[in-house]
């Protein structure tokens, strides 16, 4: 009698705790939503800021904020998947090893404030990359690493054994066998682990203040030479990005709608974030079934 | 004389400081199914993956003595482990295509051992298909996923994927351990196919299956060698009290 009690009372403070955690969240997304959606039009989405006007965009803080992700995953991705097979395949199980992983650990938990300090006196200054959006991806790849090295080593960690050996017992190399038999099994996990990083960096904006710098120079959307200074393309210019662009309105902007450009914004930022969530939850499911499916 | 497939000379397998084999000596003729039997943890399955060095994978796994293919000692350090598999074939215990299609499970070897063109391929693929007797039930279907393949199916298709990079060996696993009746029986029937062309060792806890499918017998106890003989003297006529205990089934 009393172990039933005991089993109802901890059945209904799980639940409540969850209710709670999805009351908290609907509440966040929905008042941001709620704040935001209204500003948004295709004018605010494209045009650059005003700074003491009315009616300013996000346009060039938006394509910085894609620019400098594609950037950092050009980074980030190779060496993330490097590491991370070596790390899964060829690390052998010594101190070392261990030594290299409690790193990543520290590494994947350092504030991301500190890496932008650590940017800024590195990058920034000590290698003369200016603010830019190069040192703005270093910074970022700084903060992303572990978490890439992390997914591609799980991922191919969960690769059953019989298939690893299957390849390997044809006489097939052991790095055919990662490239063409392991790691198209761990793509579904290794793609979605990457999907949710680049949410993370998309929402970045701690790290970026001193790397990527708060400015944007009046970019002309025709000259597409890369390294013209104004051109978008140029990835040693500064580049404010989305969430550094809220960050700096919310506090020093002196536009008379810069509360509800932040909220505009920050709405944005929450849709594009969420639409990362669920393109790589929706990307893993597929692709999980594509290769499992019955047809 | 029979000519020899592969012999085993004094080979000790230990995880660790623990030994699971301890100098185990076999012949296994060509063109002959040995059957390995013993109860389970005997060691059976251990010396299996030792014969294609699989057991390399495994940490702190140690293969000591030697392992002859013709004059060839396999377990030495300098032998190319990567080219030595293709001539060794293994199924497993649980089917385990590659997940990709019917097609390319089989073609995937070969391909990577350097037959480029698409009428070799196609042929290799159809031929490996029909000695696994699989073709009649895939050959419209090559291009879909192996994994929508029954079990029985997949472990047959799984064999077709073994020879199709001829192999001169091939080492089996329990392989119809986790299929149906009627699966094992075309297994079973295979295998006395797949015999003409190759050396088979097949690792089996149904003794009735050593005893249907093999020449030879190997009796496995405590990763030593009890008897090894023809398997009809081993069933009928076994000379050490353990072998007729177990195939009596006393214990095990």
């Amino acid at each position: 009698m009393r172990a039933k009690t005991a089993d109802k009372i901890a059945t209904s403070i799980i639940i409540a705790v969850a209710a709670l955690i999805v009351l908290v969240l609907a509440g966040l997304l929905g008042y941001i939503l709620y704040r935001g959606l209204g500003h948004i039009s295709f004018h605010f989405l494209t045009s650059a800021p005003e700074t003491i006007r009315k009616g300013g965009g996000i346009g060039p803080q938006l394509f910085n904020s894609v620019f400098l992700l594609v950037l950092t995953m050009l980074i980030t991705v190779p060496i993330g998947l490097g590491a991370g097979i070596y790390m899964s395949e060829y690390a052998p199980a010594n101190r070392i090893t261990n030594f290299i992983r409690l790193i990543v650990e520290v590494l994947s938990s350092v504030p991301s404030i500190i890496v932008g300090l650590f940017g800024l006196l590195v990058l920034v200054n000590l290698f003369g990359f200016g603010f830019s959006l190069f040192s703005g991806a270093l910074a970022l790849t700084v903060f992303n690493l572990p978490l890439m090295v992390r997914i591609t080593e799980q991922g191919l960690k969960g690769v059953p054994r019989e298939q690893k050996e299957a390849s390997l017992a044809l006489g097939l190399s052991k790095w055919k066998t990662i490239t063409s038999v392991m790691l198209p099994i761990s793509l579904p996990v290794v793609l979605t682990g990457t999907i949710l990083a680049a949410g993370r960096v998309f929402g970045e904006a701690a790290a970026l203040l001193f790397t990527a710098g708060m400015s944007s120079p009046r970019l002309d959307f025709t000259d597409w030479n890369p390294f013209s200074p104004f051109s978008p393309l140029n990835p040693f210019r500064p580049a404010e990005t989305l969430a550094v662009h809220i960050w700096k309105i919310n506090s020093e902007g002196l536009a008379p709608d810069a509360a509800e450009i932040a909220a505009g914004a920050s709405a944005v930022l929450v849709i594009t974030v969420l639409l990362f969530n669920f393109g790589a939850r929706w990307l893993g499911r597929y692709m999980y079934r594509k290769f499992t499916a019955i047809k | 004389m029979e000519s020899i497939g592969l012999s085993a000379k004094d080979l000790t397998v230990a995880y660790g400081d623990r030994p699971a084999v301890k100098n185990i000596s076999l012949d296994f003729a060509a063109k002959q199914v040995t059957a390995l039997i013993g109860p389970s943890g005997c060691g059976k399955s251990t010396f299996l993956r030792s014969l294609n060095r699989m057991n390399d994978l495994i940490p702190n796994c140690t293969v000591t003595g030697e392992i002859w293919i013709r004059d060839q000692n396999i377990n030495s350090p300098t032998t190319d482990v990567v080219s030595l598999r293709q001539k060794i074939g293994m199924v497993w215990q649980r089917p385990n295509p590659f997940h990709k299609s019917i097609y390319e499970n089989i073609a995937f070897g070969p391909r990577y051992h350097g037959v480029k063109k698409k009428s070799e391929l196609d042929q290799i693929v159809e031929q490996s298909l029909r000695k696994a007797a699989l073709w009649e039930e895939t050959k419209d279907r090559l291009h879909n996923s192996a994994l929508a393949l029954s079990g029985g199916q997949q472990q047959r298709l799984c064999i077709a994927r073994s020879i199709a990079v001829k192999p001169d060996i091939i080492l089996m696993d329990e392989p119809a351990s986790a299929l149906d009746p009627v699966s094992t029986s075309k297994i079973e029937e295979l295998i006395a196919e797949l015999k003409e062309d190759y050396c088979i060792i097949i690792v089996t806890h149904n003794m009735h299956q050593a005893a249907r499918v093999s020449e030879k017998t190997a009796f496995f106890l405590t990763g030593s060698v009890v008897e090894y003989d023809l398997t009809h003297n081993i069933f009928t006529n076994p000379q050490k009290p353990e072998t007729s205990d177990y195939i009596t089934g006393r214990f095990g």
